[in-house]
């Protein structure tokens, strides 16, 4: 079997190609962020394996967590979360049939967009207690 | 590149059609991705309340929390659930893009031994934390 690099065929235009539409940003960044909520996970892990150290260890993930380069990390992994979960929330409402037509895509795609800034930005008032 | 194994005697043509096949289990992976995004879901709500509160609080405040049920348990059916939604999700994209068979093995088994071992780290952490 041959793979697509070897064979001589031409392969069909990709990404660059096409004229942007809402659809297609929100498969593009359902994906992105799925990568990106995957490298989170290894954060969690520290986090956790950092915390069963003890106090000692615990201090070092926290002032890389506490840092900006960690807060903005934090804040990006927010977001993502916050994304992937309600465009995933619309994957499982495509599996049932519904919200297949391109207007419920653009649609979905504004409100999926506008409520996850909204929530990270909810999410990180209460992390700061300015609730 | 093809693999050797791929073309090669050790598979008969019977096993080779059966791999190449649905098998009547093709729809495996397709649907324990949806089963894990709705526990992720669930649990993912919860950790990020969970968390808005953790963050304010010291390292005491955390080793009681995670130390009590059922936030442990909980704590340990987030991390399933999540690495194995991330295994599924991240074999997906490799599958996608690349194209040569051997670096798609070996990326393929990198990224099982990942988050294998991220998460029997993260879980090893929970019960040292816990018991």
């Amino acid at each position: 079997m041959n793979s697509p690099k070897t064979s001589n065929r031409p392969l069909s235009p990709h990404l660059q190609v096409w004229r942007w539409t809402p659809t297609m940003a929100m498969s593009i960044l359902h994906r992105s962020t799925g990568c990106a909520l995957a490298v989170g996970l290894l954060i969690v892990v520290w986090w956790l394996v950092a915390a069963a150290g003890g106090a000692g260890t615990y201090d070092t993930f926290l002032s890389f967590a506490t840092s900006t380069i960690g807060q903005l990390m934090l804040v990006g992994w927010l977001f993502a979360l916050y994304l992937h979960m309600f465009s995933g929330i619309r994957h499982l409402v495509m599996d049932t049939g519904h919200w297949l037509t391109v207007k419920a895509g653009d649609r979905a795609a504004a409100v999926i967009v506008l409520s996850s800034i909204l929530f990270t930005l909810v999410t990180w008032a209460c992390m700061k207690g300015w609730f | 590149m093809t693999l050797k194994w791929e073309a090669s005697a050790f598979k008969n043509p019977l096993s080779r059609a059966r791999g190449l096949g649905s098998l009547h289990e093709g729809a495996h992976h397709w649907l324990a991705q949806r089963v894990t995004a709705l526990s992720n879901l669930g649990l993912g709500i919860w950790a990020i309340c969970s968390m808005t509160t953790l963050v304010q609080g010291t390292y005491a405040d955390m080793h009681t929390w995670i130390a009590s049920f059922p936030n442990s348990v909980l704590l340990a059916l987030f991390i399933l659930s999540t690495f194995y939604h991330a295994a599924l999700g991240l074999q997906v994209v490799v599958e996608d893009y690349v194209h040569c068979q051997l670096t798609k093995l070996l990326t393929l088994v990198a990224i099982r031994f990942t988050l294998f071992a991220g998460a029997a780290a993260a879980i090893f952490s929970i019960l040292k934390l816990a018991l």
